[in-house]
């Protein structure tokens, strides 16, 4: 499966386990329960870690968790639930997070300039037909009047 | 008036260039409607009863005349001839074909303008004191920062997609004119203890459904922790504004149910965080307030003597320059109203023709710039009192001199059932009544200031909850009906009216206007207003009155 990383194209390098799944090594997604759960096993296992957020969840609750995580996914339920782009701009600017940032789900390609602006780095639309009509739309504004992260 | 440099263009042309793009996927059926919606909502376009409705911004309601044509040519070539100026400064189409408003964007871009953030669950367009800049009783011009704010709120990456719709009003005024008790956040302008002029920051004021009066979160800020408390406080609502109901999702409602103290510990904590990041410079403020510097202003205007004998000599025009001008901080220039509300009219409509008319009219007498009012009139604020006559003639052959500014009959009134999905109930129809009923003008100037607000539903365009007198439409059973309130000011004694009684069906509302105005003409005091006298002795008297013949 591709998604948009850095502006392009790419295939997708991790693996999402779901909660009954069993932990395997390399790159893999799980919930914010199952690393709750199973945080120590995940820690020490092989390969790199993903926590999936939904628009609810806390950020300063997570703080602490965010030195073992390389990657957070934000999972637009729906396109118009508008806190994940606080959460994207916590995890970057208040919290300092290095790792990448994916837009999962649905949020639509018109929201993605806003989404990179506020530290969004790889975009993983639920309908893969939409991908490269989001890539386009990373370039829809060359300006802007906010300080934000980009 | 401010303008655009490089960076506004480029941005209002990329939006432009953005909802064509949009525009032309959804109709081939690329983006689906609940997609497409959120979108044209944020480019102020709305589907309404018969037609689109496209929603113009006017930031904090001021105009250059070379606006004011682009609209009239837009209402001639892509509408009906007309316009309908709003409640929040804004201008309305009411008859744009779906397909042709990318092109009608890109016709306000060529002027500065744009429809940006003018409807959807977003920051919208900041408004003002109609007399900022001119008025008497200012503390500090409040356009600088109007301009920032609009600048900050325009396609801001984090908060485009809140709970539901946010609204900021600024006064710079020791009388507030700008109904900022009644917004999501209400910014004033005031000085401290040292004389420094700063911030007083509202928060969780609404009308609508559920009307609250907005609370102080901050007595005093100072000018450069502007930007960062807002972006504070829009955090706190993004994140933790209810999206469960959108009957309850304004900000109004989150800091009711956390309560003042509270949500004001997040907000403090959450700005103490991001304050230094977010400085404004003395020399940014600076650069703003050039654009808002005073015209040339003759020092000799005082000195004519043809506004007293014109006084003298013609009663109608001194109605006319006690009714709808008003003072001006420069000696021998007034403020002059234009009204939208003369008979006939539905409230807050203009022509092409008025507005080609309006604009030679503004080039001549007021510096090339008009203002829009939240009442729905216009004002042209620096006109030399020499040729308040000549432009008082002018006015009346464009029948826009009506001399009710403030009265019964300069009414606030929504569209209603005529053009909007969401109404319960006609509004025009009843404006139009109430104004033909009231055609005495000796009997509306005795009456004095009395403002009546009328919505045709819950959603209270017309602040109908903050009228002295309020006029709201319901639907029962599939008729319609109305119910009154009394008492309400969006003033700086800021109160939501309170019900008179049952509902009156159509035919009696107008009666019912008429009997509540025959109340107080009974039983006022000496120099004693409408509003003050429903004060003092409360709704019972009105009530006896209006339900007596039940």
């Amino acid at each position: 499966m591709q998604l948009i990383k850095n502006q392009q194209l790419v295939n997708d390098q991790w693996l999402r386990l779901s909660d009954d799944d069993a932990l395997v090594t390399g790159n893999i997604i799980v919930s914010l329960n199952r690393w709750q759960q199973d945080k120590s096993e995940l820690v020490k296992r092989d390969g790199a870690v993903g926590v999936k957020l939904a628009p609810a969840d806390d950020v300063a609750s997570i703080a602490n968790d965010l030195a073992h995580w390389q990657l957070v996914e934000l999972y637009f339920p729906d396109f118009a639930d508008g806190r994940l782009f606080s959460t994207a701009w916590l995890l970057r600017e208040r919290y300092g997070f290095k790792g990448e940032i994916r837009a999962t789900g649905q949020f639509m390609p018109d929201q993605a300039f806003y989404l990179a602006r506020v530290g969004v780095d790889a975009f993983q639309p639920a309908n893969s037909a939409v991908l490269s009509g989001t890539l386009a739309c990373l370039a829809d504004f060359s300006v802007n009047y906010q300080v934000s992260v980009n | 008036m401010y303008q655009y440099n490089e960076i506004d263009q480029t941005l209002v042309d990329e939006r432009v260039a953005q909802f064509r793009r949009q525009t032309q996927q959804y109709l081939k059926g690329e983006l689906n409607d609940d997609q497409f919606r959120a979108l044209r909502l944020r480019n102020g376009l709305y589907i309404q009863t018969h037609a689109p409705m496209l929603r113009i911004a006017v930031p904090y309601g001021l105009l250059s005349t070379q606006q004011l044509r682009k609209i009239a040519h837009i209402a001639r070539h892509y509408d009906k001839n007309y316009c309908h100026f709003t409640t929040r400064q804004n201008i309305q189409f009411n008859w744009p074909k779906l397909e042709q408003v990318p092109d009608i964007l890109a016709e306000l871009a060529t002027v500065q303008m744009h429809a940006i953030q003018t409807s959807g669950n977003c920051m919208r367009n900041t408004t003002t004191d109609h007399l900022a800049g001119v008025c008497v009783d200012e503390i500090e011009d409040p356009r600088p920062y109007c301009e920032l704010i609009r600048q900050w709120t325009t396609l801001h990456p984090e908060f485009d997609y809140l709970p539901r719709k946010f609204k900021i009003a600024v006064s710079g005024a020791r009388h507030d004119r700008a109904a900022t008790q009644f917004h999501d956040i209400g910014v004033h302008l005031v000085e401290n203890d040292v004389g420094e002029i700063g911030f007083k920051i509202l928060v969780g004021g609404g009308l609508g459904r559920t009307p609250i009066i907005g609370q102080v979160i901050k007595p005093y800020l100072e000018k450069k922790h502007l930007l960062s408390y807002l972006e504070a406080i829009l955090r706190i609502y993004n994140l933790y504004g209810r999206r469960d109901n959108k009957y309850k999702a304004r900000i109004k409602i989150l800091v009711k149910e956390a309560g003042l103290a509270k949500f004001t510990d997040k907000v403090e904590s959450e700005w103490l965080q991001i304050r230094d990041r977010l400085e404004l410079s003395e020399q940014r403020i600076a650069e703003l307030k050039k654009h808002f510097t005073a015209p040339a202003y003759d020092s000799d205007a005082e000195a004519d003597t043809s506004l007293a004998q014109a006084l003298s000599e013609n009663k109608a025009f001194a109605l006319w320059y006690k009714q709808n001008t008003v003072a001006h901080k420069i000696p021998g220039y007034r403020a002059v109203f234009l009204s939208l509300k003369a008979k006939d009219v539905a409230p807050g409509d203009m022509t092409d023709q008025q507005l080609d008319e309006v604009a030679d009219l503004a080039d001549n007498y007021s510096f090339g710039e008009v203002r829009t009012t939240h009442r729905q009139n216009l004002v042209f604020a620096d006109v030399k009192q020499a040729d308040l006559y000549s432009l008082w003639q002018q006015l009346a052959a464009l029948e826009l001199a009506t001399p009710n500014i403030g009265t019964v009959t300069d009414m606030i009134c929504c569209p209603g059932l005529d053009f909007c999905s969401l109404a319960n109930a006609g509004s025009i129809g009843i404006a139009k009544e109430i104004n033909q009923a009231l055609d005495d003008m000796d009997y509306i100037h005795d009456i004095g200031d009395v403002k009546i607000n009328m919505s045709g539903c819950m959603n209270g365009c017309a602040h109908q909850s903050v009228g002295h007198i309020g006029i709201l439409g319901v639907d029962k059973k599939g008729t319609e009906w109305y119910q009154i309130t009394l008492g309400g000011s969006s003033e700086n004694e800021a109160a939501i009216g309170e019900r008179l009684g049952p509902s009156v069906a159509k035919h009696e509302v107008t009666q019912t206007i008429l009997a509540i105005l025959e109340v107080y003409v009974q039983l006022r005091q000496e120099d004693e207003s409408f509003l003050q006298m429903v004060n003092r002795v409360g709704i019972e008297p009105f009530k006896e009155k209006v339900y007596a013949a039940h």
